[in-house]
């Protein structure tokens, strides 16, 4: 389920241009000087559209393995 | 061949008997007057080996289709006249950065533009020269007969796959379509280069690094399982894009040095009656045919004549003419054109023999009874 | 570490990329690794061509056999890279000066010899790479730098463009419908013959500022309001159409391709 999966970011291929803030929707994202920046992970409910819109590829969500 | 043949033939098939003697597995070309039999005859020929021939659109698909495939391993051609060769010029230029081996026939007519299609011509030569942009290391050959055209052909393409560029060989309309005797040799006879591959098990190979006592850098094919880039902007050893000046220089410098340092293998030209000549005649293609004859008569008149004949054009016999002045105090250059080849033997003569020029551009070639006229003019 | 899709299908030491931010052409890269992943191609035979522009500076990014050639040329290039080894899947990416200007030529002649290769077109109606003049396919009375009084030329619709010279498979997708453009990606690539995906991209920076689209966010939504599939334009007057883009499947046939066709004749000598 999506509870397995982690969002993640790449800082420095981030460009900054508030395309994932503006399709998130429920508002987990903000730039803050000129880079994506999580402002309230406990919002995301992991569904991956700022990955599949980032045209930078630095703004992703990935499987947490399970450590059972 | 399995056993020796002697044929009949015309010059643009024996280029195409030349490129399958070679190897040659792929032809990309488009119709133009007077080089079209070499596109025919490929058509016919190649899939009976296992090898493909594609009409293309225009001339430059034709010469980007011919680079194409010789990234896939293959011998490739294409061959065109003069307009079509200045078509592909941007793309040749391509070749020779991204260093891709491949022959470009260019079987030379009267120009500029249309010009006279059926009609004879050298006036490519600087064209073959200077015709892409950027500096770019140039080969260039040119038969004056059937079967030399057979054998330059073999040499056009094994130059191109040992030092990794495009080559050009200079045909003209004549040579192209006049038919005479050849002897086809037996295959095994032949030398035959084909480029130098990397390892199969080469993980560190870097698609435009040249290993130590390598002239070139390797070269992979797609599809081979190296992963590698390709591209006609400046670019490092992996073959990636850079705009670094230190890389720049060192590429260019690497490009141009890998014909410029090896002059002496590339270099090819035949002397007749050079020994005691004090006068020569400096002829290539159709027209050292005629200078023959007119050196001939000249000499059971008396003069001390010779006649030079390059058979690489590009890089041109700098040094074997600088030799020849010791004795030689005039030469006669002629040539299909109004004044091009004479250039760049002025420039090696640098003032230390008279240069007399004998050219033409109305579509006839020069005849003996010219040149003869010429030599008896300046002697 | 960027994702798993993009370590296994895209030269990560080479990024991030050079397209200015919020450039779609990255969606529509991501959009072919998926694609590619998806159809589980094998790597080593894949082999992207592309020609000079923006849109052509992918192949340097993706991890497969590459060739970046020159302006307009991409499709010529990969027809002999096919003929020679059809072994190889072949796929170009072009933008749209790169493959409906300087090489709409090789564009209508490949498709009308129906090769296997598969062009996908980065549409961002502008050449960006020079710096925002009007393309083939910017909408008449858009602005670009030269064209400073609006585009007087009427545009190109690439997808009827290649339908009609013959490609098999035709689409538009757009970097906004990200999931269904990979599909149309997939059915793209595993055709057999010429197909071509016409993908809508953007280009804030020039085409975007000239014409006053607004955010990067604002141009992908742009799509997704002005967009109707090929399944109900039928249904839809004239009016209801104007100034909205077609996406979809344009066309989808099976028909001789070439390079199969030339073995046949190969392996007729034989013997």
């Amino acid at each position: 389920m999506s509870a397995g999966k982690k969002l993640l970011i790449t800082e420095d291929w981030c460009k900054g241009c508030g395309i994932c803030v503006e399709f998130c929707p429920t508002n987990v994202l903000e730039i803050k000087n000129g880079i994506v920046t999580v402002v309230d992970i406990d919002k995301c409910i992991k569904c991956g559209l700022c990955e599949l819109r980032c045209p930078d590829y630095a703004i992703y969500l990935e499987e947490i393995e399970n450590e059972s | 061949m399995k056993v020796k043949q002697i044929k009949l033939m015309q010059g643009n098939e024996a280029c195409v008997e030349g490129a399958l003697a070679a190897g040659m597995k792929f032809f990309g070309g488009y119709p133009i007057t007077p080089s079209t039999e070499i596109s025919e005859i490929s058509a016919l020929k190649l899939p009976r080996v296992g090898g493909k021939f594609i009409q293309m659109e225009d001339e430059i698909a034709g010469i980007a289709a011919t680079i194409g495939a010789s990234l896939t391993g293959l011998k490739s051609m294409t061959a065109t006249s003069g307009p079509g060769f200045s078509l592909k010029q941007e793309n040749i230029g391509y070749a020779m950065l991204a260093e891709i081996p491949c022959v470009i026939v260019d079987v030379q007519r009267g120009g500029p533009s249309t010009g006279m299609p059926t009609a004879p011509s050298q006036s490519d030569i600087m064209q073959a020269k200077w015709g892409t942009h950027g500096d770019h290391p140039v080969i260039a050959l040119s038969p004056n007969s059937v079967s030399e055209t057979f054998h330059l052909t073999i040499r056009a393409f094994n130059l191109a796959e040992k030092y990794r560029t495009p080559v050009f060989l200079m045909l003209d309309e004549v040579v192209a379509h006049m038919r005479e005797k050849i002897e086809i040799p037996v295959a095994s006879e032949l030398e035959i280069f084909d480029r130098v591959r990397p390892e199969e098990n080469d993980t560190k190979y870097m698609a435009y690094k040249v290993p130590a006592n390598h002239l070139v850098p390797p070269m992979a094919s797609f599809g081979d399982g190296f992963d590698f880039h390709v591209t006609g902007l400046m670019h490092d050893e992996f073959g990636f894009p850079s705009n670094d000046t230190d890389n720049a220089e060192k590429l260019m410098n690497r490009i141009m040095n890998k014909v410029n340092d090896n002059i002496n293998d590339i270099v090819d030209y035949e002397e007749s009656f050079i020994k005691d000549a004090t006068t020569i005649v400096l002829a290539y293609g159709i027209t050292a045919r005629s200078a023959i004859n007119a050196v001939k008569t000249a000499r059971e008149r008396g003069h001390k004549v010779g006649l030079f004949r390059p058979t690489t054009i590009w890089p041109s016999p700098e040094k074997q003419i600088k030799k020849l002045l010791k004795n030689v105090k005039k030469i006669i250059v002629a040539e299909l054109n109004l004044g091009q080849y004479v250039l760049e033997i002025e420039r090696i003569v640098a003032g230390q023999a008279e240069v007399f020029f004998l050219g033409k551009a109305n579509g006839e070639i020069i005849t003996p009874t010219e040149i003869l006229t010429k030599i008896e003019e300046v002697i | 570490m960027p994702s798993q899709l993009v370590r296994d299908n895209l030269r990560t030491n080479k990024l991030p990329h050079i397209w200015c931010a919020g450039c779609s052409n990255g969606i529509a890269m991501r959009a072919i690794s998926q694609a590619i992943e998806n159809l589980g191609f094998d790597k080593k035979k894949v082999c992207i061509v592309s020609g000079i522009g923006c849109s052509s500076r992918t192949s340097g990014y993706m991890n497969y056999n590459t060739l970046h050639t020159t302006h307009g040329r991409a499709i010529a290039f990969a027809t002999g890279v096919k003929l020679a080894n059809p072994n190889l899947k072949v796929m170009v990416v072009t933008g749209d000066g790169d493959c409906s200007a300087i090489g709409g030529n090789h564009l209508i002649h490949a498709a009308r010899r129906n090769i296997d290769i598969t062009t996908i077109v980065f549409n961002n109606n502008i050449y960006g790479m020079t710096g925002g003049q009007f393309s083939p396919t910017t909408p008449m009375e858009n602005y670009g730098t030269t064209a400073p009084y609006g585009n007087m030329e009427k545009p190109f619709d690439i997808c009827n463009l290649a339908a009609a010279a013959g490609a098999t498979y035709v689409a538009r997708g757009t970097t906004y419908h990200v999931n269904p453009l990979v599909k149309l990606l997939e059915k793209a690539m595993i055709k057999k013959g010429f197909a071509l995906v016409d993908v809508m991209s953007t280009c804030p920076t020039y085409y975007g500022r000239k014409n006053k689209k607004g955010t990067p966010a604002k141009m992908l939504k742009y799509f997704k309001d002005n967009t109707i599939d090929t399944k109900r334009v039928e249904k839809l007057s004239k009016e209801q159409l104007e100034n909205k883009i077609i996406i979809g499947e344009f066309k989808n046939t099976d028909e001789l391709e070439f390079t199969d066709k030339y073995l046949e004749l190969i392996k007729g000598w034989e013997g």
